[in-house]
């Protein structure tokens, strides 16, 4: 047995490290290393509570208005307020614009360009993805990048900027939405389907969101000259409908009252119940007790650790690993494509970038609805007092996955703050029951000799890892 | 200009917003200008191996590049090990590939006010993370390559600061650099680019007539001037945020919360709760800094007692709730 080191990882969002032990050319075991560690859960503690709104969407540029979103539902818990409806709507809206860029920008720049290596040279598809995909030079790039400035214009108006906003408030939002700016955002939201439309499916997004099985998905996509189809069509010659598979238990926190809250495991949906979740830091370079649920948790660095080997904690449902994503978002809502592939084949590499482009479809017509439902002159923003004592907890979706915040607040400042982030989920280390984490279980038997296909880059990526909000 | 671009204690944030370059798209704007990502970790196709044999050139001097773009603190910690980040694969502390780096490029820019002075990484406390910038502690120069370092234009590290930085200050600057090169007249005097850095962010608030009569917000979501109670700082953050807009159309005042001033030293432990502004005897603490605070004392009294019944029920609701008297024509023609 041999064991090879991979990294750096780029093209993911932060760094990463993987270390494979290989038999006979293939991943026997895998062990996944977070090795950024910057103690944002420190910094938070003896602030006062509503710094948190200024200090997490730092965690990360590329999820930072769900790091404020989570922070604003743990605060507004805490000080027993809810948003106003304009507050709620403003949310969603800022939310949604986050997560949908962040599924554009992974799929085009982050996971599509590996299809172009020259390992690829003799497939038919080669030529044609490797003019439209390259890393950078590509001609996708080109067409790409202004729909995704144009579409975070949306956050000129209802976030100041992005990233980084302190819009979001536990009341709702500063920033209230006047008659005229209403129509401006239809424009925007129009703008960008266009792009989707035209460029990335080549039909319509309802056309694409009323596809309910593997073989209409395949049918579709035949002969489609669009940038997901191009995928699928490689996809399928590469297999990677049937790679990458990992637990195949799926949790979601729900999102934008359109996704539930939920948990499906072998077909089941049952709800979730925040108090299953704990955190175990066995393999993590940080002191390790029992297993902890996050609003008793704690994060103390123990650097020399023996057989630790990453800075990510392992966080737990009911004692068992979790995948978090759109995969997970589209399972518990019970999408009938996302449950055709996931019965079929379990999760895969394919059935992970298809429910980022599900999203896609299915939420920026949610966008144009929740636009026409804000009302100018009402009020954006609920106020309330925040306790001298009190804690609370915000789950919300990032484009990755669920993402938890628990605080608590004694003498009026900050006494713990924990953060779950998605890919603390999806690419945890061990546990203390010796269990892998996602990506850990989804690496094992892939090919990984010198000259093997590119497929291991490919199940990293399919999970879209966040790696500055893994450990935070 | 070949740029060699690497990333640490920070949170990616300025390589997304930089992403949102407008007018033109990112790569298209940078290759015109003959400007272009030698490696850049979100971007580029290499990894691995080959990845790292690049770099391994780079640092010792077989490759060329020209700019060498770090965006994240520096993190020295545990016990000066840099254990907190070893690159990937490398098992080497970052802080070390940038060291070796740095002494090969032609222009060091530090990305984003971690990369510059430190940032939140730097302020857990008791900086237990060993935090700092590529050339200062927070307002203190050294850092990471010491307060004498001079890459070989000469120049000393420059602190593109912002958290995050505006894509027009990155392309700007990069822009600059490549088409006309840098002198140390172009910065200020804690390294930042005077071409973004040269004003204030007060400069161009959309809220400025709330200002001009201290028709104040008191509460989140009011349109009113955001420094009496709401802690903003655009009168002492050096930034054209107002001026150069983010994102099409926003800055944070726009979008109706404070400058907490992102782009000074420092800015992330201000002593104070980021969104309330401190005040002795009624009056805030942080006033203008070029302003006699007697005289902002004597004319926020003036200004107070002369404010139109507009701007003052305005500064106080999220919608303009009366608005602007249309003059009517007197007299015959």
């Amino acid at each position: 047995m041999t064991r090879i080191l991979v990294g750096p990882f780029n093209r993911v969002e932060g760094d990463l490290e993987i270390s494979l032990d290989l038999e006979q050319g293939r991943v026997r075991s895998a062990y996944v290393n977070s090795p950024l560690f910057r103690g944002f859960e420190q910094i938070l503690v003896g602030r006062a509570p509503l710094d948190a709104l200024a200090i997490v969407p730092r965690i990360c540029g590329i999820c930072s208005v769900a790091q404020s979103a989570a922070a604003a539902s743990a605060l507004a818990d805490a000080m027993g307020i809810a948003p106003t409806a304009n507050g709620i709507l403003s949310r969603h809206l800022i939310t949604a614009t986050e997560n949908l860029a962040d599924h554009l920008t992974h799929f085009y720049l982050f996971f599509m360009p590996d299809f172009a290596r020259p390992a690829y040279a003799g497939y038919g598809w080669h030529g044609a993805v490797a003019r439209r995909f390259a890393a950078i030079k590509g001609d996708a790039a080109a067409e790409v990048l202004p729909a995704r400035a144009g579409f975070f214009r949306l956050m000129g108006f209802l976030a100041g900027r992005w990233p980084h906003s302190l819009a979001i408030q536990p009341g709702g939002s500063t920033r209230a939405i006047g008659a005229g700016e209403r129509i401006r955002l239809l424009a925007l939201l129009r703008e960008f389907r266009s792009f989707l439309e035209k460029r990335l499916f080549g039909d319509s997004l309802a056309n694409f969101g009323r596809l309910a099985s593997k073989e209409e998905l395949l049918a579709w996509a035949a002969g489609r000259p669009a940038d997901f189809p191009a995928f699928l069509q490689a996809a399928v010659d590469l297999g990677l409908d049937r790679v990458g598979r990992a637990g195949d238990s799926f949790l979601s926190a729900g999102a934008y009252g359109l996704f539930p809250a939920g948990v499906w495991q072998d077909g089941t949906i049952s709800d979730l119940d925040p108090i299953a979740i704990d955190e175990d830091s066995s393999s993590a370079w940080l002191a390790a007790g029992r297993a902890r649920h996050p609003a008793q948790g704690e994060t103390v660095v123990d650097a020399d650790k023996p057989g630790a080997y990453t800075w990510c904690k392992a966080p737990r449902y009911g004692g068992q690993t979790c995948e978090v994503g759109a995969l997970a978002r589209q399972l518990v809502a019970a999408h009938p494509l996302a449950l055709d592939l996931v019965r079929r084949d379990g999760a895969s590499v394919m059935a992970r970038v298809l429910a980022r482009m599900l999203e896609l479809a299915r939420v920026l017509p949610a966008m144009a609805t929740w636009v026409q439902a804000l009302q100018p002159g009402e009020p954006f923003c609920a106020h309330g007092e925040m306790p001298d004592e009190g804690s609370g907890t915000g789950l919300v979706e990032a484009a990755r996955g669920s993402l938890g915040h628990w605080l608590s607040i004694k003498r009026g400042q900050i006494d713990r703050y924990q953060i779950i982030a998605p890919t603390t989920w999806n690419f945890s280390p061990r546990d203390a029951n010796g269990q892998p984490g996602p990506l850990e279980q989804a690496l094992i038997g892939l090919p990984a000799v010198p000259d093997a296909l590119p497929t291991i880059q490919h199940v990293v990526r399919s999970f879209d890892p966040c790696m500055v909000c893994t450990v935070h | 200009m070949k740029v060699l671009w690497l990333q640490s204690g920070g949170c990616g944030g300025c390589t997304q917003s930089m992403l949102c370059a407008e007018p033109r798209p990112l790569f298209e704007e940078l290759a015109d200008a003959g400007i272009e990502f030698f490696w850049h970790p979100a971007l580029s196709l290499a990894s691995g191996d080959e990845a790292l044999a690049m770099l391994e050139d780079c640092a010792e001097g077989r490759l060329a590049f020209d700019a060498l773009c770090i965006e994240g603190a520096m993190l020295r910690g545990p016990n000066g090990s840099g254990r907190f980040h070893l690159m990937a694969g490398s098992g080497r502390p970052l802080t070390e590939w940038v060291k070796r780096l740095a002494r090969h490029a032609r222009w060091v820019f530090a990305i984003g006010s971690c990369t510059a002075y430190g940032g939140f990484s730097a302020n857990t406390p008791g900086n237990p993370l060993e935090a700092c910038g590529l050339q200062y502690d927070e307002e203190t120069p050294g850092g990471l390559l010491g307060a004498n370092f001079r890459s070989a234009a000469g120049l000393p590290v420059i602190n593109i600061a912002g958290c995050p930085t505006h894509p027009g200050w990155v392309v700007d600057t990069l822009e600059k650099a490549a088409l006309e090169g840098l002198a140390p007249t172009d910065l200020d005097e804690v390294g930042r680019p005077l071409l973004y850095a040269g004003g204030l962010v007060h400069h161009g608030c959309a809220r400025n007539e709330f200002y001009e009569f201290k028709a104040s917000a008191e509460k989140q979501s009011d349109l009113g001037c955001l420094m009496e109670n709401l802690g903003c700082k655009g009168t002492q953050a050096h930034a054209d945020c107002n001026l150069r807009p983010w994102n099409g159309s926003g800055s944070c005042l726009r979008g109706g919360f404070a400058c907490i001033a992102c782009t000074e030293p420092g800015f992330e432990s201000p002593g104070h709760a980021f969104q309330q502004t401190p005040k002795l005897a009624g009056i805030p603490i942080g006033l203008p800094t070029d302003m006699p605070k007697a005289w902002f004392v004597a004319l926020a009294a003036l200004s107070k007692s002369a404010t139109p019944k507009r701007v003052r029920n305005n500064a106080v609701a999220d919608h303009p709730v009366v608005l602007p008297v249309i003059r009517k024509k007197t007299g015959g023609k």
